[in-house]
């Protein structure tokens, strides 16, 4: 196996770093060219109006998990070596839920606040200076809260090990429930969307 | 002439994310994110305030360990890679405008306010989850982790759970 590269020291630490600035170039292309340097096309999906960010979110982890896939069935690719941190249910349930009553007040998330900055939307700065501020507080209270932000560990751990399946079995599974999903917002862009001066009810 | 819709095909759009967050593992090892360079830079502020208050920080002691610079990080160059990749595609699309972005029922301030608030908000909850929708959701997601899972479709509840009560900020 000769992926990921860096980790199997067939590319150095120059290499990995000039690697994630070309990824980052590209991710934030494509971010903005999607769409998500306004807060307006975020926050469109909670009101169904334009269900954008889900589908470019499920289409790309569909694209990068068959990809991880083949690569790994191809023995190029050694999954074993990818990072991605352990899990904590009660905690990520807590910050997911909170993350996205920020996300909806905010308008942004952190990624799609750069792109927002740097193409001079100001309630982006004032949206990253609030994260900035966010997390600066969590410092002050993480010793006494560390307890209750590491409970409920299930460690470092993938779909597929934790229902003891084949992988295949949980893409083919995620691959229907994106299909199915798709299907539904675009029924309900078809009854919500393009009324943005309708006041609602 | 006015296009009527600027923006990528979100399929074509989310394909192509998908294949920079497959180079993201191929090279690195590891995927996007955003939320940790945040966090990196408040701690570097906080450093250049009080250097042994931010060392002696139970959470921000960590970036401070080492010989390494602390913006001298895989997750920095790629903020700052989103950044050029971000300003290009706007320059490109004219969307690079001096404005802030909201609903036409809300005012400017009421607005800054409301980013304000939700960037707090967002910035303790990115700690919590180890990530945000980048790190935790989208990469996460992709390697079919439990908590990668558990956090992208929490944040679309905590979303739809309060969007009601801010719909004059959007709508």
């Amino acid at each position: 196996m000769i992926a990921p590269l860096f980790k199997t020291g067939l590319m150095g630490y120059p290499g990995y770093m000039i690697s994630g600035l070309i990824i980052g170039i590209l991710f934030g292309f494509v971010l903005e060219r999607s769409g998500f340097g306004s807060a307006r096309k975020l926050t469109a999906v909670f009101y169904l109006r334009d269900f954008a960010v889900p589908k470019v979110m499920f289409t790309a982890i569909i694209t990068a998990m068959m990809g991880v896939f083949y690569l790994s069935a191809l023995e190029i690719l050694d999954v074993s070596k990818l990072y991605f941190s352990p899990t904590y249910v009660l905690p990520f349930i807590f910050g997911g839920f909170l993350f996205g009553v920020g996300f909806l007040i905010g308008g942004y998330c952190p990624g799609t606040a750069l792109v927002a900055m740097v193409n001079r939307k100001l309630d982006a700065f004032v949206f990253a200076f609030g994260v900035c501020f966010g997390i600066l507080f969590f410092s002050w209270i993480y010793k006494p809260a560390q307890g209750i932000l590491t409970a409920t560990s299930m460690g470092t751990i993938t779909i597929p090990q934790w229902l003891n399946v084949h992988p295949g079995w949980v893409i083919i599974g995620v691959i229907i429930f994106a299909f199915f999903f798709m299907g539904a917002a675009n029924k309900l862009e078809s009854i919500f969307g393009d009324q943005t001066q309708e006041e609602n009810s | 002439m006015e296009q009527k819709n600027p923006f990528l095909n979100p399929y074509l759009g989310g394909f192509l994310l998908g294949l920079i967050l497959l180079a993201a593992f191929f090279f690195a090892g590891q995927g996007l994110g955003a939320s940790g360079t945040f966090s990196r830079i408040t701690a570097m502020v906080e450093h250049w305030i009080a250097p042994e208050t931010a060392e002696a920080n139970a959470y921000f002691g960590k970036y401070f360990k080492g010989t390494k610079h602390i913006l001298n990080n895989w997750l920095a160059v790629l903020a700052l890679g989103v950044l050029i990749g971000g300003a290009v595609s706007g320059f490109l699309g004219k969307r690079n405008k001096t404005e802030i972005v909201s609903g036409p029922n809300i005012s400017t301030n009421g607005r800054l306010v409301l980013a304000l608030l939700g960037g707090i908000i967002t910035g303790v909850a990115t700690r919590i989850s180890f990530g945000c929708t980048s790190g935790q959701a989208l990469s996460g997601g992709a390697v079919l982790s439990v908590g990668g899972w558990i956090f992208m479709f929490s944040v679309f509840a905590g979303g739809y759970a309060v969007a009601y009560f801010f719909r004059k900020e959007w709508i």
